[in-house]
């Protein structure tokens, strides 16, 4: 796909490139607000898992024959491709996972490895539960203690405690770039540079932010990046963690299998090298080939252009929630992205979220998998509305008529 | 009126309707004239958490029938709740045991009863079938 010359942003083309959203539900128009939890995908991506299982479908890395190579070669371009993206500094320093969530127990387990009872975890209040329950597993395996960064009622970070947290007993930070629920967008540069300075290693949860934004991982100097393939586009059960080389290379391998090793005897087993240390098994071929395509799909266009669009969304959407009486926005911090969660009084988000469902429109209710922030709130979730580039104002216009009609039902 | 027959009513009062928005209103008004659950009966014993919405459920055997009183903090898993209320209330625990909820399927509500949803209704069915069931034991 063309890349130099970047494609104009075309709301109504780029429409067309997303065969999922010109379909009806219950006889209406589908209106997609739930980006946050996954991505549609382009026909781009989807021509490309159609052609890898039709043409290209082997085997990878030890086959001698054709369609092995042919395999092994997309596969490993795709992890070019994605280390030129997020600009890797050493392509093997991008490894293939399920998704976000194994990226982090990934870490957990072996930078958990080397870290000793007493070390201190760092992560905030408002992760996804993704990143707080491997941690809480690894401090319960090794006696590590683990200390979060409160929040304050816009939903964002207290830096002063998140400073007053960091000590030479810190060995990781682990947060979210951008939190799924609240939409906060957390200054993790910052973040990353002063757990620098205590000798802390840092994990960015990037399942929110890699769709959004430009991720350039030299430039922010994080140790860690973890996302998910299906939230920037590509399939599911495919994600990549991204980690410096000198750290992947001190860690222990996370599972046993083939492909991880160099050499096995029943007294002992030599790992391979980068990445493969840590790809035990046969991986998801076709989803990380097709991920790659996912990103080559979203790099033809100036992400800039995409996170304008998403952003002028997002306050159009916001402004007119706000003329609703007894809504209120869960998330108000300056610094967000294109997801909106709000409540109603005297209606239940769950009923909220059935109702706009009836009417075409798909939302996100619940606590998000956030449950400590829902519990900081007090509140039994929130209806959340995410945009992606591809959604558009009449598409809110109608979410807002859908809700109107929805309160009036519920009172 | 049998069980069935509290089933096929059921059915029959929902088909008036075609549109999905008149379907859920006439639930929401049946979740509004549910018999109010008593406060003292909101115990932790009681409450099915589903990561949705959350239920209360009270089932009591008189030595004949069973009865059930529940609740809901979501107005629409309360409209189900009082149909299945209305199908289960007053019933031979024998008759609940074996009884298979065809209703909410022709309803088309199936989806409220996935265990997947987890809006605590699915939990909910399965604790009154086995309130029914313990009553079948009771009696021998």
């Amino acid at each position: 796909m063309e890349t130099t010359g970047k494609r104009k942003f075309n709301l109504r083309e780029i429409r067309e490139d997303f065969p999922a959203l010109r379909q009806t539900v219950y006889g209406k128009n589908l209106i997609y607000f739930d980006n946050g939890a996954t991505s549609q995908k382009p026909q781009y991506v989807i021509d490309a898992i159609n052609k890898y299982y039709s043409k290209d479908n082997a085997n990878i890395h030890r086959g001698v024959h054709h369609l092995s190579q042919k395999a092994t070669n997309e596969y490993e371009a795709s992890r070019k491709t994605i280390a030129t993206y997020l600009n890797a500094k050493h392509t093997h320093e991008i490894i293939f996972t399920k998704g976000t969530t194994e990226g982090i127990n990934l870490v957990a387990f072996s930078f958990g490895q080397l870290l000793q009872k007493g070390d201190e975890i760092i992560i905030s209040a408002m992760e996804h539960h993704s990143n707080i329950v491997p941690w809480q597993m690894l401090c319960e395996r090794v006696g590590c203690v683990l200390k979060v960064i409160p929040i304050n009622k816009k939903g964002e970070i207290i830096y002063d405690e998140y400073l007053q947290l960091l000590n030479d007993k810190t060995k990781l930070v682990a947060v979210s770039h951008i939190s799924n629920s609240l939409g906060t967008i957390n200054p993790i540069k910052k973040m990353i540079d002063e757990a620098h300075k205590v000798g802390a290693k840092v994990l960015i949860d990037g399942a929110q932010s890699i769709q959004h934004t430009k991720i350039d991982v030299q430039a922010l100097d994080c140790d860690f990046y973890v996302f998910s393939g299906h939230k920037v586009f590509g399939p599911t059960g495919i994600g990549v963690l991204y980690g410096k080389e000198a750290i992947l290379n001190k860690m222990p391998p996370y599972q046993g299998g083939g492909d991880m090793i160099l050499k096995v005897t029943f007294e002992k087993t030599t790992y391979n090298e980068l990445p493969f240390k840590f790809e035990a098994g046969t991986p998801h071929i076709a989803g990380a080939i097709c991920l790659g395509k996912a990103i080559e799909y979203l790099n033809q266009f100036n992400i800039e252009d995409l996170e304008k669009h998403e952003l002028e969304l997002a306050d159009y959407a916001t402004d007119l929630l706000l003329t609703f009486e007894g809504l209120h926005i869960i998330g108000e911090s300056k610094k967000k992205t294109s997801v909106v969660s709000f409540i109603v009084d005297g209606a239940h988000p769950f009923d909220i979220g059935t109702l706009l469902d009836k009417q075409g429109v798909a939302v996100r209710t619940g606590h998000h998998c956030t449950q400590p922030v829902m519990d900081f709130y007090k509140i039994p979730g929130t209806v959340r509305a995410s945009f992606a580039f591809y959604n558009t104002k009449e598409e809110i216009d109608y979410f807002i008529a859908a809700l109107d009609k929805a309160i009036t039902m519920l009172r | 009126m049998t069980l069935n027959e509290k089933q096929i009513e059921l059915i029959d009062e929902f088909s008036i309707f075609d549109d999905w928005m008149d379907k859920y209103q006439y639930i929401i008004d049946l979740g509004n004239e549910l018999t109010p659950f008593d406060e003292a009966k909101r115990t932790k014993d009681r409450i099915i958490e589903g990561c949705q919405s959350q239920v209360w459920l009270d089932a009591s055997f008189d030595g004949n029938v069973m009865h059930f009183e529940a609740d809901s903090d979501a107005i629409i898993t309360k409209g189900i709740i009082a149909m299945l209320i209305r199908v289960l209330d007053n019933e031979k625990p024998e008759e609940i045991a074996k009884c298979d909820f065809h209703f909410i399927n022709e309803i088309g509500l199936y989806e409220h009863l996935s265990p997947t949803r987890s809006n605590g209704l699915a939990s909910m069915v399965k604790k009154m079938k086995m309130a029914a069931l313990m009553a079948v034991g009771q009696k021998g």
